[in-house]
C-alpha cells in the first residue's frame, strides 16, 4: 500500500494507480467488507434505506468527513496528529461570510464585495496559514503535534467566536447586483446529479492519491513517517514535508468549511466542533497507523464512509442519539484493534498503531446530521 | 557443505535439553530438528552466522516463542514454558540483543522493573539501592543507582542490562550478544563475571558475534547453520578457523586491498574539524581532526566505542553540526550545506544503526532502494514507475541482494541483505565519497565479505571509501590505510600491513590475552 510493487492493477474507482494482491485485500479490505455489511443489515432493517437518492444524501453528509479526513491522512502517515481541522473549518466558515457580507474599507470609504471564487481562494489561503503555524510549531520549533495542534484547535475557535462575537452569519447568498451570488452551488447543487459537495470530495481524494503515489513528495512523506532518520539521511527534505502535511490538512479543512456553510447557508463559529475526532477515526478505520508511514487514500474513504453510513442508517431506522454515540464508538476501537493486529503480523517492527490519542467521543447530533448545525451559535 | 559435521559429547550433566526442535514461520524451516544440550556450570557458545536459527533457539528455550514440534526437558522432566516469565520462575533468564531497557528510568528502576522489593511503606527502594550497588560493584562498573538509564553510554546501558539479569539468581542465563557495545576491559569484567556465575554452578548460554572473543569464555562450542547443527566441540579442542569452517562450509577471507589503479585527487579533505558532545558542549568528542581521504581509497578507521568514529562520520555526513573546521568534498567547502545537498554533491554516508537510521520499516525493499534517488525518476511532476523499476533491479542486482523483488518487504531480509540495501540506496546516487559506519555491525560472515568486495570494487572504479570498525580482523581486510582514532583524535595511521596488536594498542585497548597460544594443540578431528 505504500511501496512501489510493479504490476499495480486500478481495481478500485477511488484508488488510482493503488491495486491490491488477494492477500491484501484480506487484510485491508475488512473496513470496505463492513461497509457492505453497513449497507446490507440497513437495507434490511429500513426500506428507505437502499435507495440512490438516500445513497446522495448520505454520501453528501460523508464528503464533509471525507475531505477532512484525507488531510488528515496525510498528517497521520507523516506520524504526525492534526487536532484543529475542526476549529480550521469553523474559522473558514466565518471568514466566508464574513466575506460574502462586504469588507469594509473605512480609509478608502468603500465596501468590497469579492465574488466567490475569490471567497473561497481566500478562505483556503487562511487554511493553509494555519496549517503553516501548526507545521512551523511542529517542525522547525519542536513542539509536539498533539499540544501544538490542541493549542491550535483553542485559537481558531476563539478567533473564529470572537470575529462574530458569537454569532452566525446567516446572509450567504449575495446578492446578484453586487455579483457575488453563487455561493451555495457548493453545497446545493449537483452535477449529474451528483452533490458538489461528494463531487470535491472525489477530486480532493484523486489529487490525494496521486500525491501519494505518484509523486517525490508522496515517497518522501510515507519515508519520513515510516522513519525520520532515516529519510533525513537519504536527503529527504523532513521538515518541509512536515510543514507541507500541516499546510494541506488546513487547505482540506477550509474546503470542508466552505462545503458545510453552503450546504447551511450559515456560517456558525461552533461548526465543526470535535469533527478532527471523526476525521481521525475514519482514517484509523481505513486501516492507517497512527505511528506514521502506513495508510492510503482508498482505506481513508471506506472509514469515512462507514462512520457517516452507520450514523445515518441508526438515524433512519430511529436509534437513540445515544445509542448511536456508543455504536460508532465502538466500531472505532475494534478498527484499531484490527490494526494492531494486521500490524502485528509483520515480522520484525518495532510496534505499531496504538490506540487513539483521544476518546473518540462526540456529539453525533453533529455528525448524522449537519443541518442541526444552522441553529448553532 | 564442505565440512563434514563434527560431533563430540560434552562432559558434565544436562540442565536443559532440548529434543528435535523444529521452529516453522510460514513456510520457513526456522530451526530444522535441533538437539541441544546446556551443562551444568558450563558456558556453552552458539556460534552461526545471522540468519541461522540462533536468536529462535534461545527464543524457544528462554519461553519467548513455543517450538512447532520437539521437547525440552528440564533436569530430565519433560517442560513447556508459557511464557517468558514463565521461564524466568524457573531459574532461566535471558539477555537479548537489543536493550530492553526503560531510558526514563533510574538504573535502579530499570534493573527491580517488574520485581520489586516490597518494603513497609510500598517500595523498599533503599533496598533495591543496595542490591544495584552490589552488582555493580560485581561488575566493577561505577554507575550510580539513581542514574537515569539515558544519562549512560551505551556500553554501560549493556552492563545494566546484564546487572538485571544476573539479579536474578537465575540457574541459566542466556546471554545474546551481551558484549556488542562492550569496551575490551568491560568485556574482561564480565568474563569474570561469568567464570564466578559458572563457579557457582550456573549454566551460561554465550552468543556473539565476535568469534575470538567467545572462545576465550566457552567451554563448549555449538555451531548452528541454516536451522541444524553441524558440529559441537569441546573448547580446548577448537579454533577460530574450525568455527568459522562450521559456520559457513567454506574458507575465505575479507579479502585484500584493491590494487592496478592509481589514486585519484583528494575527494575529501577534513579540516581541523572538532564535535561538541551532545550532552555536555564543553568536551568535545571530535577534537581538531584532519583527514584526506583521495579517490578510489579506502581508509579504515579503527577505534573503541567512544572514541569518536560515528560522530566524526555523522559530522561530515551533516547530521551533525561541527564546532569547528572546514570539510572539503573536490575542494570545495560544504560546511555549511544540509545533508541532502551534500548528497547532490556525491557525500553519502551508510548509517551505524541500519534499524533507526538506514531503513523505512513501513516501505518495500525498492522504495527503500531508491529513496535517496527519486530525483533520477521524476518525469515531470510525477514518477516514472518504469524508470524506478528499472533502477531498482539494476541496485538488487548491482549489490547482489537476495530478495523475491523490489516489492517484498524490507522486513523479510536478512541482516546482510538489508545492510545491502542501504549501501545500494546510497550507491544509486552516484557518489564520490561514501562513507561507512560499522557496516559490518550484526552482519554474519558472508555477507562481510560481500559488502567488503562491494566496496573494493567501487573503489577499484574512483570512489573514496571510509569505513569505521570496532574489529581488528576488518581494519586488515580491504583497507588501504587504517586510521586509529582515541579520545576524538587520530592516535596512529597504518598502512595495509600493521598488525593486530599495533592496531590495538593504538586506539588503548587492553592487549587480550592471546588465546591462540592457550589452544596451541588443536587437532582436525576428521
Amino acid at each position: 500500500m505504500t511501496d512501489a510493487s510493479p504490476d499495480r492493477s486500478r481495481s478500485h474507482p477511488r484508488a488510482s494507480g493503488d491495486g491490491f494482491s488477494l492477500a491484501k485485500l484480506l487484510l485491508e479490505g475488512r473496513a470496505f467488507f463492513a461497509l457492505i455489511a453497513i449497507i446490507i443489515v440497513f437495507s434490511l432493517l429500513s426500506p428507505y434505506y437502499f435507495s440512490v437518492a438516500n445513497f446522495l444524501t448520505m454520501a453528501s453528509h460523508v464528503a464533509i468527513f471525507g475531505i477532512l479526513a484525507v488531510g488528515m491522512l496525510l498528517v497521520i502517515l507523516n506520524g504526525g496528529i492534526d487536532l484543529s481541522v475542526g476549529s480550521t473549518l469553523g474559522f473558514s466558515g466565518v471568514i466566508a461570510g464574513f466575506l460574502m457580507q462586504g469588507v469594509q474599507l473605512t480609509a478608502l470609504g468603500v465596501i468590497l464585495y469579492p465574488p466567490v471564487w475569490v471567497v473561497a481562494v481566500l478562505v483556503c489561503v487562511l487554511g493553509a496559514l494555519v496549517g503553516l503555524v501548526n507545521g512551523v510549531l511542529i517542525a522547525w520549533l519542536k513542539v509536539p503535534a498533539f499540544v501544538a495542534t490542541l493549542g491550535m484547535l483553542y485559537v481558531v475557535r476563539g478567533a473564529a467566536l470572537l470575529m462574530t462575537n458569537g454569532l452566525t452569519y446567516n446572509d450567504l447568498g449575495g446578492k446578484p447586483e453586487l455579483g457575488n451570488t453563487g455561493f451555495e452551488w457548493l453545497g446545493f447543487n449537483r452535477l449529474l446529479d451528483i452533490p458538489v459537495g461528494v463531487l470535491v470530495m472525489a477530486v480532493i481524494a484523486l489529487i490525494g492519491s496521486i500525491i501519494l503515489n505518484r509523486t517525490a513528495f508522496g515517497r518522501w512523506l510515507y519515508a519520513s513517517g515510516g522513519n525520520e532518520r532515516a529519510a533525513e539521511l537519504s536527503g529527504v527534505p523532513v521538515k518541509r514535508v512536515q510543514v507541507s502535511v500541516y499546510m494541506l490538512s488546513g487547505i482540506c479543512a477550509s474546503v470542508a468549511g466552505l462545503i458545510l456553510s453552503s450546504e447551511l447557508t450559515s456560517a456558525g463559529p461552533t461548526a465543526g466542533t470535535s469533527y478532527e475526532l471523526t476525521a481521525i477515526a475514519a482514517v484509523v478505520i481505513g486501516g492507517a497507523a497512527l505511528t506514521g508511514g502506513r495508510g492510503n487514500i482508498r482505506g481513508t474513504l471506506v472509514g469515512a464512509f462507514v462512520i457517516g453510513f452507520l450514523s445515518d442508517g441508526l438515524v433512519i431506522i430511529g436509534v437513540s442519539a445515544y445509542w448511536q454515540t456508543v455504536f460508532t464508538g465502538a466500531v472505532i476501537v475494534l478498527a484499531v484493534l484490527l490494526n494492531a493486529i494486521q500490524y502485528r503480523r509483520r515480522v520484525k517492527l518495532p510496534s505499531s498503531a496504538g490506540s487513539p490519542p483521544t476518546s473518540p467521543q462526540k456529539d453525533k447530533a453533529q455528525t448524522a446530521d449537519p443541518a442541526l448545525e444552522k441553529t448553532a451559535g | 557443505m564442505n565440512a563434514a559435521p563434527e560431533f563430540e559429547p560434552a562432559a558434565g550433566d544436562t540442565v536443559l535439553a532440548a529434543r528435535n526442535i523444529v521452529k516453522t514461520y510460514g513456510g520457513t524451516h526456522a530451526l530444522k530438528g535441533v538437539n541441544f544440550d546446556i551443562h551444568r556450570g558450563k558456558v556453552t557458545t552458539l556460534f552461526g552466522e545471522n540468519g541461522a536459527g540462533k536468536s529462535t533457539l534461545m527464543k524457544i528455550l528462554s519461553g519467548v516463542t513455543t517450538p512447532t514440534s520437539g521437547s525440552i526437558e528440564l533436569d530430565g522432566q519433560p517442560v513447556t514454558f508459557s511464557s517468558s516469565s514463565d521461564a524466568r520462575d524457573r531459574g532461566i533468564s535471558i539477555i537479548h540483543q537489543e536493550l530492553s531497557l526503560a531510558p526514563n528510568l533510574s538504573v535502579r528502576d530499570n534493573i527491580f522493573m517488574g520485581r520489586e522489593i516490597p518494603g513497609a511503606t510500598g517500595v523498599d527502594f533503599a533496598e533495591e539501592a543496595r542490591q544495584t550497588r552490589l552488582l555493580m560493584a560485581d561488575l566493577e562498573e561505577d554507575i550510580d543507582p539513581m542514574t537515569l538509564v539515558q544519562d549512560l553510554r551505551l556500553g554501560q546501558q549493556q552492563i545494566v542490562e546484564i546487572a538485571r539479569a544476573l539479579s536474578v539468581d537465575s540457574r541459566i542465563l542466556i546471554m545474546d550478544e551481551p558484549t556488542s557495545a562492550l569496551s575490551a576491559t568491560e568485556v574482561e569484567v564480565l568474563f569474570k563475571v561469568i567464570r564466578d556465575l559458572t563457579a557457582r554452578g550456573v549454566s551460561i548460554v554465550y552468543i556473539s558475534h565476535h568469534l575470538e572473543e567467545a572462545l576465550q569464555i566457552t567451554d563448549h562450542a555449538v555451531v548452528l547453520r541454516d536451522g541444524a547443527i553441524t558440529a559441537t566441540a569441546n573448547a580446548r579442542h577448537i579454533n577460530l578457523e574450525w568455527i568459522v569452517r562450521n559456520m559457513v562450509g567454506e574458507n575465505f577471507d575479507l579479502g585484500t586491498p584493491p590494487t592496478g589503479h592509481a589514486f585519484g585527487e583528494i575527494a575529501l579533505s577534513v579540516d581541523e574539524v572538532s564535535v561538541a558532545d551532545v550532552t555536555s558542549s564543553e568536551r568535545l568528542v571530535v577534537d581538531r581532526l584532519s583527514l584526506d581521504v583521495r579517490s578510489g581509497e579506502i581508509v579504515c578507521i579503527y577505534g573503541l566505542m567512544g572514541a569518536g568514529r560515528t560522530e566524526l562520520l555523522e559530522c561530515i555526513a551533516g547530521r551533525l553540526s561541527a564546532a569547528g573546521g572546514r570539510i572539503l568534498l573536490e575542494g570545495k567547502d560544504i560546511s555549511r550545506l544540509s545533508i541532502a545537498e551534500r548528497i547532490a554533491r556525491g557525500l553519502v554516508l551508510v548509517p551505524e544503526d541500519r534499524q533507526r537510521d538506514g531503513l523505512v520499516q513501513t516501505m518495500s525493499v525498492g522504495a527503500n532502494l531508491s529513496l535517496a534517488s527519486i530525483g533520477a525518476f521524476v518525469k515531470g511532476m510525477f514518477l516514472s514507475r518504469s524508470q524506478e523499476r528499472s533502477l531498482v533491479d539494476g541496485s538488487i542486482r548491482d549489490v547482489r541482494v537476495k530478495t523475491a523483488g523490489g516489492g517484498a518487504p524490507i522486513g523479510s531480509l536478512s541482516g546482510g541483505n538489508q545492510q545491502k540495501v542501504v549501501i545500494g540506496k546510497m550507491l544509486t546516487t552516484s557518489p564520490k565519497v561514501m562513507l561507512l559506519d560499522e557496516p559490518s555491525r550484526g552482519i554474519d560472515i558472508g555477507a562481510k565479505a560481500e559488502v567488503f568486495r562491494l566496496l573494493s570494487e567501487r573503489a577499484a572504479n574512483g570512489l573514496a571509501v571510509v569505513f569505521s570498525t570496532s574489529e581488528v580482523t576488518e581494519c586488515l581486510s580491504i583497507a588501504h590505510r587504517i586510521i586509529v582514532m582515541r579520545r576524538g583524535r587520530i592516535s596512529a595511521e597504518f598502512g595495509a600491513d600493521a598488525t593486530k596488536e599495533e592496531i590495538m594498542a593504538a586506539s588503548g585497548e587492553a592487549v587480550l590475552s592471546n588465546h591462540e597460544e592457550h589452544r596451541s594443540h588443536y587437532r582436525d578431528r576428521r
